[in-house]
């Protein structure tokens, strides 16, 4: 992208990514030896100086802040996240290389740096809260208020400014406040064709670095690390260096005061891989961990389920052949097929599997379970025999437990941090004193809380449920044998359950609605309801976007004519 | 139930605030103040008009819970009070007055006084009608503090006057709380609402300086201006007060008429009910025998004696003269189908005996009048009585007897 040298061989200028990292020519697929530059993100006043041709001098201000663009806000955020997930054991490359690249293929395409015609340049430099003679000669300049409610967001800083603006009194020659040089300008514009830089694209960013080297950690468990602040997020201005100067609108852009949504993040992330005229990101085959066949494993024993599911799953993938590279792999800008979220596909897969095995329409699991329970009392050689009610129970107990702590986590949830924020200069003593108030009273409080406050964050894991067969309570099924619920025939093991119910018979159009399927527990059985609440916990994502994806499959897989099993009909639930 | 994997800051804070409730209502004050320590932070966002801000919740809910936990003292509540009256200024003057009130229950006159007299001197902007009043219950509750110490004065005064002394000094003091505490206590019950214990106060310190007008004019307005809700305490006060004074019988039943008609069942009934059987004007003594007919409707007034002894009395009088005995039939017409099961039963009579024989034999006179000779009670209770060969009883059994024909004339 930033690589303009004609290539040797064809003379072509035409640049992509090897694995490697290496440039190729996509012409005539040339290789060259040229590696991407190291980019050092370290924050650095004057670091758009040297990218942008005009030159806008940078001042020390008087309250020993200086000028300071939007983007490198972003950018620091960037790098600190990137920091945050190395530490996690993502490789370096992640940060060192490729995150970077894109955020500068980002800044190029979005015209803010890296380019001719940096977009800032049409917006006069605005200090802070100064008032400047030239706006009120400018009478479409918008207020401060317009400003705000033009955003999309939750309005909660929206009431802030209410605050600001009516005690304050704010005039129009004050009406564009942000610590920030073109805070202003940032919100203004309508941005849609350009991909306007949020909080939350942040972590499309990220994720999005994350699939090209192909890292075992999927969106929903980069969502998770997130929220239990083990990757920069939620307060993260409070690193920036100190003459970065945060306040007015930048609040706006940089404030976070919601939990990241996954789909939002992940349309996001599609939208910018389009964007940036990505090309096919590396394949994702059956080695990677964001392959079914390998997510599978990891959520089969992170739902203490035998490993003897696996067989299955690797089979249903392979039925409906969301196994492929081509299916599994990104490619961006390519709307006709649709995108693959790995965690959420895994997921269904097993619950797919589960209906299959058990059919989960709260009679049959457990009258299979009792028959189970019959062979497993002659069961005298090998593991245990899998039953369903055994593992149910100890399932829900965990997961009642489990939810439990999450809810009152979200009740806990806190938001502010010591650094203060405030809309304008005026506000600042009020609002530090708030703060000192706010503390002094928590100490109080707390006192009286009697336990111990612990605020060491829970070490980041991979897995959030852990079974060990060691215990000898029986409470770990991994080892257990589906040899109970199945039986021979031709020589082969199959399933005793003949039937399958589809969860739906006809698919929405995403296109309308937004979603392929209308989840409601009332409409399903209890079974299949916490089979969904499960996966629901694991991956933080509602179960309506899992049965979303389990009515995929089920469509995939039952159209197509062969049949493993004796007989099935579909028949829809009531 | 389906879980939310979403949070914002409004939606946790909710939940906070749903946990810290549910631990409130189950008494865990521990738990609660866990949860409150991560509410507070609501404080930094507490720009909002809406009517229970985080201000006021915590405000609210951080005295509940130094009030209730074991571990907080005095000093921490105080100390927590303080920050809460910087809050906000539409909220200081109210933060006030209940400090005081906590101050008072806590036995901190003197504390509550200053802080009582700290809020009067404050201002602030404009006051709104809201704050007007606040002020004046400030001033109010600082006004009565003063009457305290004024009947504290007055008491030593008595001491030492018993014991030759005269203290000058204890004299002035007591004056110039007497002025503080009228002054105050007049102001707050211009204001229409119930105001008892201030109209009480400013009685008595009116009384002691030989105010008489001004005071039964307060009673008056008290009782019977309009925009003031109805409140039989007022006729009480004013009634006692007559009482006092010597009034003439017409003020003091005209006082407690009222009283009648708003609380049937109020224990001044009696009083009220021998005054007009005294009276020589029929109409006053036929509201009289109404007066005890509803007092003894009322469940409470079941066993007691002086009011069947009444109502006894009173029916007996009638009877004998032979005259107005509609007033008994009419007073009857709505009580005949129930009074006999709440009043008469077989039961009642076998326990009213056993327990209180004064009151088995007032019962008895009035159902045998009312019910005949043949009814339950009346059977059971003066067979008691004549086999236990108590006077009266027998002359009882011959008053009824004797008198037998009138319950027909009744009952018809």
């Amino acid at each position: 992208r930033d690589f303009n040298e004609r290539c040797a061989q064809c003379s072509e200028v035409n640049w992509g990514l090897t694995d490697g990292g290496r440039f190729y020519c996509r012409s005539c697929h040339n290789v060259t030896e040229r590696t991407r530059e190291v980019v050092n993100t370290d924050f650095i006043s004057n670091t758009r100086v040297q990218t942008i041709s005009k030159v806008l001098r940078k001042q020390e201000k008087t309250d020993g802040g200086c000028e300071w663009y939007v983007c490198e806000g972003f950018q620091l955020v960037l790098k600190k996240q990137a920091e945050a997930l190395e530490a996690l054991g993502v490789c370096p490359q992640m940060k060192d290389e490729i995150l970077c690249n894109f955020w500068r293929c980002y800044l190029q395409k979005s015209k803010q740096a890296y380019c001719n015609r940096p977009a800032g340049e049409t917006v006069k430099a605005l200090s802070v809260c100064d008032s400047s003679t030239d706006a009120d000669s400018e009478p479409e300049r918008p207020s401060l208020l317009h400003m705000l409610s033009v955003s999309e967001s939750e309005g909660d800083l929206q009431t802030d400014c209410s605050f600001a603006s009516s005690t304050s009194k704010v005039s129009e020659s004050t009406s564009l406040c942000s610590g920030s040089v073109d805070g202003s300008l940032y919100l203004m514009k309508n941005q849609k064709e350009k991909l306007r830089m949020t909080m939350p694209m942040t972590l499309s960013f990220c994720y999005m670095a994350l699939l090209w080297l192909r890292e075992p950690m999927t969106l929903s468990d980069l969502l998770r690390f997130v929220v239990e602040g083990h990757i920069p997020y939620l307060n993260v201005f409070q690193h920036f260096p100190e003459k970065m100067k945060l306040c007015g609108l930048d609040l706006k852009i940089f404030c976070v005061e919601s939990w990241p949504v996954y789909e939002e993040v992940y349309n996001k992330m599609l939208e910018l891989a389009a964007f940036l005229d990505l090309p096919r990101f590396p394949d994702i085959t059956d080695s990677c961990f964001l392959h079914p066949d390998m997510l599978c494993i990891k959520y089969l024993m992170e739902a203490n389920l035998p490993d003897e599911l696996h067989n299955w799953t690797c089979r249903v993938v392979k039925k409906i052949c969301i196994g492929e590279a081509d299916f599994l792999t990104l490619v961006p800008g390519n709307k006709s097929t649709r995108k693959v979220k790995y965690d959420v596909l895994a997921a269904a897969v097993i619950v797919v599997v589960l209906k299959l095995l058990f059919l989960l329409d709260d009679h049959y699991e457990w009258l299979l379970s009792e028959f189970a329970e019959e062979r497993n009392k002659n069961n005298k050689e090998g593991g245990p025999y899998f039953e369903f009610k055994k593992w149910y129970k100890v399932i829900k107990c965990s997961l009642d437990v489990e939810q439990k702590k999450l809810d009152e986590e979200r009740a806990k949830y806190l938001w502010r941090c010591e650094k203060p924020l405030f809309y304008s200069a005026k506000k600042k003593s009020k609002v530090l004193k708030r703060r000192r108030m706010v503390v002094n009273l928590q100490n109080q409080f707390g006192k009286l809380s009697g336990s111990v406050q612990s605020s060491v964050k829970p070490n980041p894991s991979s897995f959030q449920l852990s079974w060990y067969e060691e215990n000898t309570d029986g409470s770990c099924f991994h080892g257990h044998s589906l040899k109970g619920i199945l039986q021979e025939k031709c020589g082969l093991l199959t399933a005793m359950n003949p039937d399958y119910w589809l969860c739906t018979v006809k698919l929405c159009t995403e296109k309308l609605c937004g979603h392929l399927a209308h989840y409601r527990e009332v409409d399903f059985p209890q079974s299949y309801h916490f089979v969904l609440r499960l996966f629901s916990f694991l991956l933080r994502i509602q179960p309506s976007h899992i049965h979303d994806e389990v009515c995929v499959i089920e469509h995939k897989l039952f159209n197509k004519k062969l049949c493993k099993k004796p007989k099935y009909k579909a028949s829809l639930r009531k | 139930s389906s879980h939310e994997h979403k949070l914002n800051f409004k939606k946790s804070k909710e939940v906070c605030l749903n946990y810290i409730q549910d631990a409130m209502l189950q008494k865990q004050w521990k738990r609660a103040a866990e949860f409150l320590t991560f509410y507070i932070e609501s404080l930094e966002k507490d720009f909002s008009t809406a009517y229970m801000g985080p201000s006021e919740m915590i405000w609210r809910i951080g005295t509940e819970i130094l009030c209730h936990h074991s571990h907080s003292s005095m000093k921490q509540f105080n100390s927590f009070i303080e920050q809460m009256k910087t809050l906000g200024v539409k909220r200081y003057l109210k933060v006030c007055l209940e400090h005081a009130f906590h101050l008072l229950c806590n036995g901190l006159i003197d504390e509550a006084y200053q802080n009582l007299s700290l809020a009067e001197s404050w201002r602030f902007g404009e006051q709104t009608a809201i704050q007007d009043r606040e002020m004046k219950l400030i001033q109010a509750y600082r006004g009565l503090l003063d009457y305290c110490s004024w009947s504290k004065q007055k008491n030593i005064l008595l001491e030492h006057g018993q014991n030759g002394f005269e203290d000058l000094s204890v004299e002035r003091e007591m004056h110039s709380c007497f002025r503080k505490a009228a002054v105050n206590l007049k102001e707050i019950i211009k204001v229409p609402g119930v105001w008892d214990l201030f109209v009480k106060c400013y009685v008595d310190l009116l009384e002691y300086y030989g105010d008489h007008n001004e005071a039964c004019q307060v009673l008056n307005e008290y009782a019977y201006n309009s925009k003031f809700p109805a409140n039989p305490n007022a006729h009480v006060y004013l009634y006692q007060f007559l009482k006092r004074h010597g009034e003439s019988k017409k003020s003091l039943i005209s006082a407690l008429k009222i009283l009648h008609d708003i609380v049937p069942s109020h224990e001044l009934m009696i009083d009220f009910n021998t005054m007009l059987q005294k009276s020589k004007k029929r109409k006053k003594r036929q509201l009289g025998l109404e007066v005890i007919f509803a007092a003894l409707d009322y469940a409470g007034w079941k066993e007691n004696v002086k009011a069947w002894s009444c109502l006894a009395r009173q029916v007996k009088q009638i009877v004998i003269s032979e005259k107005h005995l509609d007033w008994i039939k009419q007073e009857w017409n709505s009580r005949k189908d129930w009074w006999p099961a709440f009043h008469f039963s077989r039961y009642l009579a076998k326990r009213n005996w056993q327990e209180n024989e004064s009151l088995s034999y007032e019962k008895a006179l009035v159902a045998g009048i009312l019910l005949g000779k043949d009814c339950k009670y009346f059977k059971y209770v003066s067979h008691q009585g004549c086999k236990a060969q108590v006077k009266r009883f027998r002359i009882l059994k011959k008053f009824v007897n004797k008198h037998n024909p009138v319950y027909l004339r009744i009952s018809g």
